[in-house]
Order: C-alpha cells, then structure tokens, then sequence
C-alpha cells in the first residue's frame, strides 16, 4: 500500500478557515480587546436555561426522534406561520439539527450530484463553500458589492447562472456585512429564481435581528417559492443559545426526508436538553428577543457614530450584529490592517477577506459587546487611523 | 407615554450617568429631543432622582439595612396615608410602602447601625397611637439589588474571536 494516502485530496484541498489563523494570531496576545466574536454577549435568558436543567431533573435524557421533538417542531410551525405566514406540516416538512450549520451541510449533501453549482453570494458565513465542495458540487462565488449595500440584484444572479445552477444560497440578514434582503429585493430575484428551476437555500439565522422597524421576511413566504426553499434558522442568534447546538430546516418533504436520513446516520438526534429548552425559547421568549434587539440597535449607531466621527466609510447594516467599515483609502489589505491593529493597539478586528475574496479592503465589526467595550475598542482603532492617514 | 421616553427611561434606570449625546446616539435621535424629554419627565416627577448604587459591605462600613413590617389601625377618612407621612417624615427612613397581605406598611431604614434601628422602633415607631405592631428583620447578604447582581462581576467567557 505504498501509494495510499492517509487523507482525502477533497478535505486537504479545503482552504484552510481565514477566521482560525487570525484567531491563533489573537490568542497570543494577553490583554487584547476583541470586537471579533460571531455570537451574541447575553447568557442565554433565564427561563430557557431553566427548562434545560429542569428537562435534566426529570430525567430526559434519551434521543428523541431522529427529527426532533414533536412539540418542538409543532412550535416552529407556530413560529414560521405567525412571522411569515407560511404553512408547515410538522411531522414531513420541519425537523431539528446540530446548529443551522449542519442543515447546510445536510441540504448540499441531499440534492448535488456532481458538478451541480451552488451560487454563494459572498463576503457571506464561511462554510458554505466548504460545505459544496464536500457535496461535489462546484460552488460559484457572486461578489456582492458595496454600493448595493451588500444585497443580492436580479442583474448579478442572472450572471452568475449557468445551465448546471442548482442551489442559490441566500444568506440574509448577512454575517459579516450586515446587509439585508427586504421583500422588493427578493421580489426582484423571484422570477429569475424560478425561471432557472433553481432552488434556494435561505440562511435566516439572523432573521429575528433587523432594524428597518419592519420584520425580517423569508423568501419562501413569496409565491412559488416554498416548495423551492430550504428555510434554515436556528436558536443561536436570537435566544443567545450559540452553545446549545439547535438549528432547524423547514422546506419540501422531499428534500427534507433527504437530510433526514443523512442526519439519522450521522448524528441521531440534535441533544435532548437542547430541544426542551428551545421549546420554552418559542414559547415565551418573545420579550427576550425584542429587549436584545433593541439593545443590539442601541450599540449598531454607537458604533456607526462612532466609525462616522472617524471618518471610515461604513453604509448603513440593517441586521444581525456586525458592521462592515470600508479601509480602501488607507492602503492596506484587510490582513494587513487587521494584523497591524492588533500589533500596535491590541484591537481584534476580524478581516474582511475571512469571508470572501470580495471582502477585500473592509473589516468584520462586531458589535455584540458592552457599550463599554465598544468605546475603549473604537477609541484605540481611531488612534490606529490617525497614526496611519499623518504617516500617509 | 411617547416610546422616546421609555426607551430612555430604560436606559437611564441602568446607567444614571450616561452623556446625553451618547443616549442621543443610542437611540437614534436628536440631543434636543433627548434633553426635553428629560426635562419634562423631571417636571412631572417621573425622574425623582439620580442615586448611586453602592456595595456597602466592600467598604468595610459597618451598616445594617432593616426592613420593618407595621401593622396599623387606618383612620376614617383617611386611610393610611395620614399615619404613613408621620412615619416617612423621620429622615431615617428610606422607603414607605403601603403593602397588601398580612401587614399594612413596609418600612425600610438602610445604612444604620442596629443601636440606631432599634432606637427608631422603641422610641419613635411603636409609640405612635395607631401603631399596633412591628417586625423587624435585619438583611443579612445582598444578592441582588435594583437588577444588579451583587455576588459576582460580568465576565466575557466567549471565545476571543469566531466566525
């Protein structure tokens, strides 16, 4: 067996993750303040914490049913019809997953055959590439633009498809641009959509997190679309719960019998503890959602104030909890910058390029930290700035 | 009241101390609007104050806080609010609340010693005509006071940075 090797060519060929060789870089160093975590600060509301422990108490311990607890996905159900009026059948087109990442993988998995294309908008989430490549499919990148506010056009989409295009990832509100889809937007690509038989894979894991005053709205809620949409979504963003582990997916039976099965055998069940406590989340988490929401608004014009006082572009982001500033004018790319700021002012700032070639010459704000921490953060990042614009 | 209100009186619960064109910021509004707000709610008595929460214990001050229960007889006419002014006149004491339940008034007297506690019961409290009875109880650990909890401080326990 002198030729066998050891690993796939398929996963050693995966681009190793932008985000973990900065996050080697920042562990480093000791005292630095990062403004570089993708999940929310708050601990993830009492009551919720409550029911897991509670579940524990009673001894529910076992799997539950490979898609997931009956009263947990009848609650989505609920959920999906009074956000975005759209009628699920809980036991055939709703089930529960490790997280929304894994019904990500588990959608790819299901529907490609070879070569089949995924269209990925990007700077988007970092696993979506990864993810088609490990499904063999051929993953064609659309860069989102700046002046567009980051959003989809019909004009970009319609480029980007070819008579292999399978599955349109649409991945909004956007980590890690902030951007956001309104309903004329995804109007405007509808038709393309279903002209082309595509189907469409909607990251909604930020949905609950926008501050346009109007609520999120999925595009399987659109006429045609939900029996050609994969609806993910998931407890981690709104309910705080990113270690919990709970996504879920919504869409047509015959995908979803699919990435049930892959799920069956890959993973059983989502954690028991888990799915009760999502249960309450459901049920009467709704003032959680709104008062970190709010809050989360209250810090995104802190920090758009603040980015504006310095003098970096920034267009406003409309949902989740980041801001994508624009560096271009100081020279300098977003590794460079980001490497250099945290060098010479202990400051973590993701780049922009962690998500994406097209985030080239911009960086990843979190703004899910303490008022507090967002001031001391941005006072050293304009320090960087006016030290770099007198020694230009 | 107006949501700019609210919202501001949210925030001003928790932080007292916040600058007024950072609060204007927050909220996506004018200083203007963020300063006669602030002036009417004070005119019409919604804001009665800006107090400082202090953990006394970590001062190493000696200082009890005494929560009194007082039963007493109401008078015609007037009910209680007659016999709770003569006792929220005292200067030692900090709140005075009518309660439904098992007793009609809740007495609350902190930053004394326990002399001074019991010296304000004997003497001042129990001898008013239409007091029949107190009950004193000392608080013995704060665990939590006014939303803040006293025991431990926030800690970040995320992972630095991630995707």
């Amino acid at each position: 067996m002198e030729n066998r090797k050891v690993l796939s060519d398929k996963t050693v060929g995966l681009k190793p993750s932008g985000i973990r060789k900065f996050f080697d870089l920042v562990s480093e160093m000791k005292d630095a303040i990062s403004l570089g975590v993708g999940e929310p600060d708050f601990d993830t509301p009492w009551h919720i914490r409550d029911e897991g422990i509670y579940s524990l108490e009673k001894g529910r311990t076992f799997y539950t049913s490979n898609s997931g607890l009956k009263e947990l996905r009848q609650e989505i159900c609920r959920y999906m019809k009074r956000t975005q009026d759209i009628d699920y059948v809980w036991d055939k087109e709703v089930f529960i997953t490790v997280g929304g990442s894994e019904a990500i993988d588990l959608m790819f998995r299901a529907m490609i055959n070879e070569g089949d294309e995924v269209l990925i908008p990007q700077p988007s989430y970092v696993s979506y590439e990864p993810c088609a490549i490990l499904a063999d499919a051929a993953p064609v990148i659309i860069n989102l633009k700046n002046e567009n506010q980051f959003r989809l056009t019909p004009e970009e989409l319609e480029a980007a498809i070819t008579p292999r295009s399978k599955i349109l990832v649409l991945p909004f509100p956007n980590n890690p641009t902030g951007g956001i889809m309104e309903k004329e937007d995804l109007e405007a690509i509808r038709e393309i959509i279903i002209k082309n038989d595509l189907y469409v894979l909607s990251d909604e894991i930020y949905g609950e997190l926008t501050y346009t005053g109007k609520p999120h709205v999925s595009i399987a809620s659109l006429p045609g679309m939900k029996e050609r949409t994969i609806v993910v979504n998931g407890f981690s963003k709104a309910y705080a719960m990113t270690g919990w582990r709970l996504g879920f997916a919504c869409g047509p039976q015959e995908i979803i019998s699919q990435m049930v099965k892959i799920h069956q055998y890959a993973i059983m069940c989502a954690p028991t503890t888990s799915q009760y406590a999502a249960v309450e989340a459901l049920r009467n988490g709704d003032d959680d959602v709104r008062m970190m929401r709010e809050s989360y608004n209250e810090r995104r014009r802190f920090v758009l104030h603040m980015l504006n006082e310095m003098g970096i572009p920034c267009f406003e982001p409309m949902g989740a909890f980041y801001v994508f500033p624009c560096i271009k004018e100081f020279g300098l790319s977003s590794e460079d910058f980001a490497n250099r700021l945290l060098a010479e002012e202990k400051v973590a700032i993701v780049p922009g390029t962690a998500f994406g070639d097209s985030g080239e010459g911009f960086l990843r704000i979190s703004y899910a930290y303490s008022i507090d921490n967002l001031r001391k953060a941005l006072t050293r990042l304009s320090r960087f700035v006016a030290r770099l614009r007198e020694t230009k | 009241m107006d949501t700019l209100k609210q919202k501001i009186l949210t925030i001003i619960e928790k932080n007292s101390r916040i600058d007024m064109k950072e609060l204007a910021v927050l909220l996506g509004t004018g200083e203007v609007e963020i300063l006669n707000a602030m002036q009417e709610m004070q005119d019409e008595g919604i804001i009665c104050g800006y107090h400082t929460m202090i953990d006394w214990e970590k001062t190493g001050i000696e200082r009890v806080t005494a929560l009194i229960e007082v039963r007493v007889t109401p008078q015609r006419g007037k009910g209680f609010d007659d016999i709770a002014e003569r006792i929220y006149k005292y200067p030692e004491v900090d709140c005075t609340y009518l309660i439904s339940g098992g007793y009609d008034l809740m007495v609350i007297l902190e930053g004394k010693t326990l002399k001074e506690v019991s010296g304000f019961v004997t003497n001042k409290l129990s001898t008013l005509d239409t007091v029949m009875s107190t009950a004193t109880h000392f608080i013995l650990k704060k665990y939590k006071d006014h939303g803040t909890i006293m025991t431990r401080k926030y800690e970040d326990q995320r992972e630095i940075v991630s995707p």
